[in-house]
């Protein structure tokens, strides 16, 4: 049923204070259209206080043949991980 | 005395009740029109924004139809309004009414009939009666979002290929007769003008062309000119396809009383 309206993808951020999630995608002839498109597709239940569109043309990605020389390396250095010091209690988003 | 201020009272909360009749069932109608749109709109995402409309505009009907049926005291609720009246009962205008033709006729409604609401819910929530005044606080945030929803499309459509010029001021010639309902005081809006309940239509034409003439000038497209007028739908007298529309709308309730989600 596409008519071939390009493809965006949409960020968003859900309060202040967050950083701009990837939530998905929206087809639409234009930057504009997109945001409104975005805004009646993914913050129907009040998820979000901002929006971002980006062409999806535009996103640059790593490729699932490169998976083993891109993310295996890190798999073996635990000491990269912050596991060795408490989070207090009661901190959210950290 | 007791006896003659409650008889003003009730004569005035009748003509309260059947201004939130009107509200409510331009509300309805244009919900239940754009609600047909459901999967059949050119792009899923347009699909559910038109939805979306729906609902911010059959939010807005409940609250006036419940507010219409509680003021009139006869026990009637939103559902016993919206699902067993009849063609003659429902006081729309006739624009809402319209069908939803093409994609560019469905936009040209809007237009008309979100930029009329952005006027009208404006100056309503300034009223003299609470329960109006907030219902409008609430959708004059809604009808603005309607409203650039609209003006975005006219925008493309006219200011976009040959043919969706075409459609889009054929669209607009389609449905200007059916504006100048919008801004005709009846007697019920007359009567509560003064008591500041209501809005007087006549007062929202001016913003309402000045704005309507400027999307339409940006969108490379002409001005309709005037030519007939129909009216009527206020006093109850619809359309052809109004019938149908109601059938559709109704058959549900009527087949299961009382039916519930």
């Amino acid at each position: 049923m596409s008519t071939g309206l390009p493809l965006w993808e949409v960020f968003i951020r859900g309060r202040r204070g967050l950083s701009h999630q990837h939530v998905g995608s929206v087809h639409a002839s234009d930057a504009e259209m997109a945001l409104r498109n975005a805004r009646d597709l993914y913050t129907r239940r009040g998820e979000g206080v901002s929006i971002w569109v980006v062409p999806a043309a535009s996103v640059s990605a790593s490729s699932p043949d490169e998976k083993e020389p891109f993310f295996d390396p890190a798999a073996d250095k635990v000491y990269r991980h912050p596991t060795f010091y408490r989070v207090p209690e009661g901190v959210k988003n950290l | 005395m007791s006896e003659a201020s409650s008889s003003a009272a009730s004569a005035s909360s009748a003509l309260v009740a059947e201004y939130a009749l009107q509200l409510g069932d331009d509300a309805l109608i244009l919900s239940h029109r754009l609600s047909e749109w459901c999967a059949h709109s050119p792009e899923l995402e347009e699909d559910v924004a038109l939805a979306n409309l729906a609902l911010d505009l059959l939010g807005q009907a409940r609250t006036l139809l419940t507010y219409a049926g509680s003021l009139e005291g006869a026990g009637r609720s939103e559902d016993d309004l919206a699902f067993l009246r009849t063609e003659r009962e429902f006081r729309n205008v006739l624009l809402v009414e319209q069908p939803n033709g093409d994609f560019a006729v469905t936009i040209a409604r809007q237009l008309y009939f979100a930029t009329y609401q952005s006027e009208l819910y404006a100056a309503l929530c300034e009223s003299t009666d609470p329960e109006l005044a907030a219902l409008a606080a609430k959708a004059v945030k809604e009808v603005a979002y309607h409203r650039d929803h609209a003006v975005q499309w006219t925008l493309r459509l006219g200011d976009g290929t040959a043919e969706s010029h075409r459609r889009m001021q054929a669209a607009l010639e389609q449905l200007w007769p059916y504006t100048a309902e919008l801004f005709l005081a009846d007697a019920v809006a007359s009567e509560l003008v003064a008591s500041g309940v209501a809005v007087d239509p006549r007062t929202l034409r001016p913003a309402w062309e000045a704005s309507v003439a400027g999307v339409i000038e940006a969108a490379t497209l002409t001005m309709p000119a005037d030519v007939w007028q129909p009216r009527g739908g206020r006093a109850g007298k619809h359309g052809e396809g109004f019938g149908l529309l109601l059938g559709e709308m109704q058959a549900l309730h009527r087949q299961y009383p009382g039916a519930r989600w």
